[in-house]
C-alpha cells in the first residue's frame, strides 16, 4: 500500500482537432501489479485513454506521470488492440518475433523467446502458419504473445475479446488470468462488458461518457485464485450487481460535469 | 494458458479444384473454337474476298508461311515492352517510395505522374522520336510513359495501406522510419504494386506498338507494328491478321505471366491468390 503507483495520470484531457472533448480531468493511479479494468459505454474515451497511456498520442491538457520520472522505454508498454492486426504476409512466429526485431535481434536470437510465449498462450505447433489460417480467438491469442514477448511491465487491452463468441471469450478470460498470475504485470483491460471486468480485475474503474472521465473506481474483492466456476456464484452475481449499478448511475447523469 | 487447447483450426479441405482449374481452361478455349468456327463458315458461306476478311484457316496457313519473319519482329517488340516495363517498374517504384516520405512530396510530385498518363502518346511521340536520335530508345520512352502511372498510382496507395494499428505497434516498439518502411509498408504495397504491374504489362505492349507506328511510318523500325503497316500498304490482309493475332497472344502471354507471378509471390497471404474454389 505505501509503494506509490505504477503511474498516475494528472487532470488528463484531449479534445480532438474536429472540437470533440474526449477526455476531461481524469485522475488514475494504477498500482504496480495491478489488474485494473477500465468500464465504460463505447464512445466514452476508453481507447483514447489508453493511447495516451501507450504514449501514442499525446494529451491536450495534464500529463502521465510515471514512478520513477521516465515513460517507458520501447516494449515496455504490450499493446493488444481490438482487432488482432496481425501482419497476414508474415507467419505466426515472424508475427511475434517482430517486436524484438525492431529490437535488431535475428530470427535466430528471438527464436527461443518466442517459442516460449507462444507455448505459454497455447499456440505451440502453430508457429509456422499464416494469419489467414487461424480463428478470430487464435488470432488474438498471437496479438497477445506479440505483446508479451518483450516482457513488458505494463500490457494494455483495448476490447480485445469483443469481437469473439463467448466460449471462446470466456477461455481467453480463463489464460489471460492464468498468464497474469504468472508474470505479474500490471494489467489494463478495456471492456464495455460489466461481467467481463469483474471476473478479472481487482479493481473497475468507470467511465461516463461527454466528456469521457473516471466516474467511479470499484475493488472486486472476490475469492482468489479465479477460474471459470467463479462465473456460476452467488458472490460473483453481487459484485456484477454493484457494478452494474455504479454504471447505470452515471449514465443517467450522463452530460454532466465531473462532481 | 497452456492448460487449454487452442481453438479448432478451420482448415478446409482442399476439394473440386481441380475441376475448377479445367473449367476456367476449357471454357475460354471452347468460345474460342466456336468463334472460328463461325467465321470460317460466314467467309466460306458468304464468299467474303481475302482482303476484305481471311478466313482463320488462310491466317494459320500465312502464320505458318511468314512465321519466322514475323516472330523475329514480335521479338523486337517484345524486347521493347520489357525495357519499359522495367524501367516503369524501377522508377515507378522508386518515385511512390519518395512520395511515400511525406504528404507535402506526394501532392508536389503527383499531378506531374498524372500530366505523364493523361498526354495522349500519339500526341507526343512524334517529338520523342526527334529528340532522340536512338529509334529503339525513343520506343521504349513512349512504351515507358503509358506504363509508368499504374505503378506510381498503385503503389503509393499501397505504401499508404497499411492498418493505423499496425503503425501504431511500429511505433509502440520504437521502429525508425527504415524499419516501418521495409517491414510494413513495402509488404502492404506489394498487392498494390502486381495489380499496377499487371496492367502496366499489357499497357507497355500498347505503348510500344503505337510508337512503333507512329517511328514506322518513316520506315525506321522492325517490330511487328511495322510489319502490320507493311502489309496493310501491301493489302496483305492475311498476314496483318496474322501479326495482329501474334500480338493478341504476345499480350494475353504477358498477363498470364504476370499473373502467375502476382500469385506465386500473393500465395500465402493474399485473398487474390488463395484458390477461389475454397
Ligand atoms: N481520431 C478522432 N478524431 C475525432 N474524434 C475522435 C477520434 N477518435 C475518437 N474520437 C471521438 O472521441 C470519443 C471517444 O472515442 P474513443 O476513445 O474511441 O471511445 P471508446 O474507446 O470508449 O469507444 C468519441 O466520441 C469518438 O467519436
Ligand atoms: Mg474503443
Amino acid at each position: 500500500m505505501a509503494s506509490p503507483p505504477l503511474f498516475h495520470t494528472e487532470r488528463l484531457g484531449h479534445r480532438f482537432a474536429s472540437g470533440t472533448e474526449a477526455l476531461l480531468d481524469v485522475r488514475l493511479g494504477v498500482d504496480r501489479g495491478e489488474f485494473l479494468a477500465l468500464l465504460g459505454p463505447s464512445g466514452c474515451g476508453k481507447s483514447t485513454l489508453l493511447r495516451l497511456l501507450a504514449g501514442l498520442d499525446r494529451p491536450s491538457a495534464g500529463a502521465v506521470h510515471w514512478d520513477g520520472g521516465a515513460p517507458p522505454r520501447p516494449g515496455e508498454i504490450g499493446f493488444v488492440f481490438q482487432e488482432p492486426t496481425l501482419m497476414p504476409w508474415a507467419t505466426v512466429a515472424d508475427n511475434v518475433w517482430l517486436p524484438l526485431r525492431l529490437r535488431g535481434l535475428s530470427r535466430a536470437e528471438a527464436g527461443p523467446r518466442v517459442a516460449a510465449v507462444l507455448e505459454q498462450v497455447g499456440l505451440e505447433g502453430f508457429a509456422d502458419a499464416y494469419p489467414r489460417q487461424l480463428s478470430g480467438g487464435m488470432k488474438m491469442r498471437v496479438s497477445i504473445a506479440r505483446a508479451l514477448v518483450t516482457r513488458p511491465r505494463v500490457l494494455l487491452l483495448d476490447e480485445p475479446f469483443a469481437a469473439l463468441d463467448e466460449l471462446t471469450r470466456f477461455r481467453l478470460n480463463d489464460d489471460l488470468l492464468s498468464l497474469w498470475r504468472a508474470e505479474g504485470m500490471t494489467i489494463l483491460f478495456v471492456t464495455h462488458s460489466v461481467f467481463e471486468a469483474v471476473f478479472l480485475a481487482q479493481r473497475v474503474a468507470i467511465m461516463s461518457p461527454r466528456p469521457g472521465r473516471i466516474a467511479a473506481s470499484l475493488p472486486i474483492a472476490l475469492p482468489e485464485p479465479r477460474a471459470g466456476r467463479l462465473r456460476t456464484t452467488a458472490e460473483f452475481g453481487a459484485a456484477c450487481a454493484t457494478v452494474s449499478d455504479a454504471l447505470a448511475a452515471t449514465m443517467a447523469e450522463d452530460g454532466a460535469v465531473a462532481p | 494458458m497452456s492448460r487449454s487447447a487452442p481453438d479448432a483450426a478451420p482448415g478446409a479441405p482442399a476439394r473440386a479444384r481441380e475441376n475448377g482449374r479445367l473449367r476456367r481452361l476449357l471454357a475460354p478455349v471452347g468460345l474460342g473454337f466456336l468463334f472460328l468456327g463461325a467465321w470460317e463458315w460466314a467467309v466460306r458461306a458468304f464468299a467474303i474476298p481475302p482482303y476484305l476478311l481471311p478466313a482463320p484457316s488462310l491466317i494459320a496457313q500465312t502464320l505458318g508461311s511468314d512465321g519466322a519473319s514475323l516472330l523475329a519482329s514480335l521479338g523486337i517488340t517484345l524486347l521493347i515492352t520489357a525495357a519499359a516495363l522495367g524501367a516503369a517498374v524501377l522508377l515507378g517504384g522508386l518515385l511512390a517510395l519518395l512520395m511515400a516520405q511525406s504528404r507535402t512530396l506526394e501532392a508536389a510530385l503527383f499531378p506531374y505522374a498524372v500530366v505523364l498518363q493523361v498526354t495522349p502518346l500519339v500526341a507526343i511521340a512524334p517529338l520523342i522520336i526527334i529528340w532522340t536520335d536512338n529509334i529503339a530508345l525513343s520506343l521504349v520512352i513512349c512504351a515507358w510513359i503509358v506504363a509508368f502511372f499504374p505503378i506510381v498510382a498503385n503503389t503509393t496507395l499501397g505504401l499508404n495501406s497499411a492498418a493505423r494499428e499496425l503503425h501504431d505497434l511500429f511505433r509502440l516498439n520504437g521502429a525508425t522510419r527504415w524499419q516501418t518502411l521495409r517491414l510494413l509498408r513495402v509488404p502492404a504495397a506489394l498487392p498494390y504494386f502486381l495489380a499496377g504491374l499487371r496492367i502496366s504489362g499489357g499497357l507497355a505492349l500498347i505503348g510500344a506498338v503505337v510508337a512503333e507506328f507512329v517511328a514506322g511510318t518513316g520506315g525506321t523500325s522492325s517490330g511487328l507494328a511495322s510489319r502490320i503497316l507493311e502489309a496493310g500498304y501491301r493489302l496483305q490482309i492475311p498476314r496483318m491478321f496474322a501479326a495482329l493475332l501474334l500480338l493478341s497472344a504476345a499480350g494475353l502471354a504477358i498477363f498470364w505471366a504476370l499473373s502467375a507471378l502476382s500469385r506465386q509471390l500473393l500465395r500465402h497471404w493474399h485473398e487474390s491468390a488463395l484458390d477461389p474454389e475454397r
